[in-house]
């Protein structure tokens, strides 16, 4: 099994729907952590109508490439607390397509620390 | 295609500022902690390949004394930043640089930091260390692994590496390295030495 295998990520956990209830609670921390990655999912055109303003903004910035929880709360200038709950229902609707973060497990950590070991010494000698 | 998206001051994103390869990057992340001042962001600036973003996060502030919050109406709530860095590491894995001052009461801001995390670079003043212990304290009660950088700030004397483990009572495999957090290069040697340990650890 060569490393990029290793940290490939389920389909299940990319594909399973977030399914909170609207206006309740926080979404789950493994499904929206600080480092899931988010980018707007291709199907445009058909973009639901009813979106806020809030929902508009964020869909938007994700529009251009995948940015990380944190990044879109840093650039937005939003709570953490908000952008995550906004970005879980867009998620849930469908508008946008999030590459969690593997679990954390002792093969996949090997590889990956080994992986930014050679990145690291790659980047600054 | 679409335009660029622009952030909160009304700057546009540019295309450096979005997740290279995103689509088949695996996002981790490693904290960069220490006391106040000690030079965490400095450090996050001198090796992220974004400029450094900070998120804000209104907070419950956890009952220290239940007692606390009797007869207040609502919850107390109070501000807390951290800061963050990112560098890519190759088109597989995209590392993030977390950094917050070690304050236990924001507990929801510490376990979102410290999940996952692969492991903690601790920024220690060597001329005030008894302000480390509560951030060291932190960092294992969350069972991350660390290593300790000696930010060498200038004008002070150079101090005995054996000394400031005693004083920190770390364990004798914990990594010491010294770091001028404002240096590329010394920032980078840090972080290499916590993932070489961290390696040895998994291993
Ligand atoms: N001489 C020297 N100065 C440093 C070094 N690292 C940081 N500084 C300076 O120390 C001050 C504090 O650094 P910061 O990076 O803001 O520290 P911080 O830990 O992020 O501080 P808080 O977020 O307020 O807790 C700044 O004025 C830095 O320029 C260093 O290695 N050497
Ligand atoms: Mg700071």
């Amino acid at each position: 099994m060569t490393a990029s295998e290793e940290f490939e990520l389920s389909d299940a956990g990319l594909v399973r729907a977030y399914v909170i209830t609207k206006g309740r609670g926080l979404p789950d921390d493994d499904q929206l952590s600080l480092i899931t990655l988010l980018t707007a999912a291709p199907e445009q055109g058909q973009r639901a109508p009813r979106l806020s303003p809030e929902e508009e903004r964020l869909l938007d910035i994700c529009s251009a490439g995948y940015l990380s929880v944190a990044e879109i709360a840093g650039h937005t200038r939003l709570p953490l607390g908000v952008v995550r709950i906004i970005l879980a229902g867009l998620t849930e609707g469908g508008h946008l397509v999030t590459r969690p973060p593997v679990p954390r497990a002792r093969k996949a950590d090997r590889a990956i620390l080994e992986e930014v070991l050679n990145g690291l010494y790659t980047k600054f000698g | 295609m679409v335009s660029t998206p622009s952030s909160a001051d009304g700057q546009r994103l540019a295309e450096r500022d979005y997740v290279q390869g995103g689509e088949a990057q695996t996002a981790v992340k490693i904290l960069v902690v220490g006391h106040f001042a000690v030079g965490k962001t400095t450090f996050i600036g001198s090796i992220s390949e974004i400029e450094p973003l900070s998120t804000e996060e209104t907070m419950t502030r956890a009952a220290e004394s239940v007692d606390d919050l009797k007869g207040v109406k609502g919850k107390t709530t109070t501000t807390v930043a951290m800061d963050f860095g990112r560098l890519t590491i190759s088109d597989r894995v995209v590392l993030y640089l977390f950094g917050t001052p070690g304050q236990l009461r924001f507990v929801q801001l510490w376990e979102d930091m410290a999940r996952g995390a692969l492991g903690a670079l601790i920024l220690v003043d060597p001329e005030r260390l008894a302000d480390s212990f509560a951030v060291i304290d932190l960092i294992e009660q969350y069972g991350l692994d660390y290593a300790i950088a000696v930010n060498h700030f200038d004008g002070n004397p150079q101090r005995a590496e054996a000394a400031l483990r005693e004083a920190l009572d770390l364990l004798d495999d914990t990594p010491v390295v010294t770091c001028d957090a404002r240096d590329e290069k010394s920032s980078a040697a840090a972080l290499t030495t916590l993932v070489r340990f961290l390696l040895d650890r998994a291993s």
